[in-house]
């Protein structure tokens, strides 16, 4: 136990932490979006496929919770993360000079994260609770998310923070590779390149939903 | 040697004690575009001296680039603009006439200032005697070439080992990482046969020593491969990331 303490409480440690609990929170992006899209499908395609992970709702409530546990220990861990290094690095230079030798996406993953925790917070307020406890017999799911987008204000705050997901996690696949011990001088620049593209087409698929919801709000052709 | 003297705008850190308040200190010079950063400070040590005036405090040895004292942030850059260049090899013909320079020290929690532009650097010394180092019985020098090393390992090997320790990655890091410099001493014994007994206890006691002088951790930023005068590469950071983890997982390798 000693040891795995020393462990998790290292440097090292808590980044192999952030890099495994992340790779877990994309995967999980990378199911909720591929579910999300469904909405393209029209209300009774999107209905049905809700009703019918109905049917196995003891997994999803397993799974709802390790994911939650996952979420909360990487914003934990990251938070703390954040705290140390601070710490550790109080003062700043009279000219800032980072643009010259690091990424945007690289030194915002802090605030990126805080805005997508409290995102996050909001999302499963309005939508999960809705959903779950707040449906009263009726199974148009599809509707909620209609009147929801129809409000300018929620289509533009989840349109902006879709673009700052986007932000943590082209910054963040390829640092998971690194933290997991994993750099290459032929393939990191591609790993690089793959996180990108990852990171675009989650934005721009989830960041398309609220768009597209609030054109229709505006009797556009669905 | 031909080109016209340039004029500058200099503002250098002063700060008497670890414990005083610093402050910028402002200079107006015409400078040499030949002339180093660090005999431009030579020259104005002259002439504070000939005022009766406290010089400014810096730290130099070698002015070839490969001893690692000189360490100063130039307008928020470890060792200035140039990439692959130490300090003192930096010369004035890298500005313009009418530039501004911010000349400071290292900042870090676990960098102390000591006086004006010198800094505390004794936590690399202290990660170093954990473990930056192979253990050999003494007796007759082994034959030249008993043990064979591919040409690959040992080009990785020396390249983590033009690390001269002058500590600009904890400097360009924002979280003051050290991280850059660990990697390093621990890839260059991780890469040859002479480092691998102490392989695993290596790499765990310097992260040890690391973790407790306050140095921060890695965000995978690279800053500190932008600025490190000698292009160490962050690869060795993964490398130091994944014989920590194999060191934990092995048995008998804990202290
Ligand atoms: C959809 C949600 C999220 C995903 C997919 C995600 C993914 C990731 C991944 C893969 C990493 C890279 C780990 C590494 O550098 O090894 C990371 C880093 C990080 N994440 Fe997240 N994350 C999410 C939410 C959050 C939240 C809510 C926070 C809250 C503060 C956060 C804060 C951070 C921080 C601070 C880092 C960098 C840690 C460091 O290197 O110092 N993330 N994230």
């Amino acid at each position: 136990m000693n040891r795995l303490n020393q462990f998790f409480n290292s440097s090292i440690g808590k980044k192999l932490v952030m890099a495994i609990t992340g790779i877990f929170l994309i995967l999980f992006l990378v199911f909720h979006l591929i579910n999300n899209l469904m909405l393209f499908g029209g209300p009774e395609f999107f209905n049905e496929n809700v009703a019918r992970l109905d049917s196995i709702k003891p997994l999803i409530r397993v799974m709802e919770i390790i994911l939650a546990l996952i979420f909360i220990y990487h914003t934990y861990t990251g938070l703390k993360l954040w705290w140390e290094n601070k710490k550790a690095n109080p003062e700043k230079y009279a000219v800032n000079a980072n643009k010259e030798n690091s990424t945007i996406y690289s030194r915002t993953m802090t605030i990126t994260g805080s805005l997508i925790f409290i995102f996050l917070v909001i999302h499963l307020y309005t939508i999960w609770v809705k959903y779950n406890f707040g449906m009263e017999g009726s199974e148009d799911y599809f509707e909620v998310i209609k009147i929801h987008f129809a409000n300018p204000i929620w289509a533009a705050f989840y349109f902006i923070i879709m673009i700052f997901i986007g932000f943590h996690i082209n910054h963040a696949f390829q640092s998971s590779f690194q933290s997991l011990g994993w750099s290459h001088k032929k393939y990191t620049p591609i790993v690089k390149k793959i996180g990108t593209v990852i990171a675009i087409i989650l934005a721009v698929g989830f960041a398309s939903i609220p768009v597209y919801f609030f054109y229709i709000s505006f009797g556009g052709q669905g | 040697m031909s080109e016209k003297n340039i004029n500058l705008t200099l503002n250098i850190w002063r700060q008497e004690s670890p414990e005083a308040k610093g402050y910028f200190e402002k200079f107006e010079k015409e400078i040499s575009p030949d002339a180093s950063i660090l005999e431009v400070l030579d020259e104005i040590n002259n002439r504070l001296e000939f005022e009766g005036k406290e010089p400014i405090a810096f730290e130099s040895d070698c002015r070839e680039g490969i001893c690692g004292a000189c360490g100063l942030v130039i307008n928020g850059q470890p060792h200035g603009p140039l990439p692959k260049t130490a300090t003192c090899q930096l010369h004035m013909r890298n500005f313009k006439d009418g530039d501004t320079l911010y000349i400071e020290p290292f900042r870090a929690t676990a960098f102390k200032i000591l006086k004006d532009l010198i800094v505390d650097r004794s936590g690399f010394d202290k990660i170093q005697v954990a473990g930056g180092f192979v253990s050999f019985n003494t007796g007759s020098a082994p034959d030249g070439n008993v043990i064979l090393i591919s040409k690959e390992m040992a080009d990785q090997a020396l390249d983590a080992a033009e690390c001269i320790g002058c500590g600009a990655c904890v400097a360009a890091c924002k979280n003051s990482s050290a991280m850059l410099f660990v990697g390093a001493k621990v890839s260059q014994f991780a890469l040859l046969p002479q480092g691998q007994p102490e392989r695993y206890e290596r790499v765990q006691a310097m992260v040890k020593v690391m973790d407790e002088n306050l140095f921060g951790s890695c965000t995978n930023t690279y800053a500190c491969e932008a600025e490190c005068p000698k292009g160490i590469s962050v690869l060795n950071i993964a490398r130091m990331n994944r014989d920590y983890f194999m060191a934990k997982l092995k048995t008998g390798t804990n202290e």
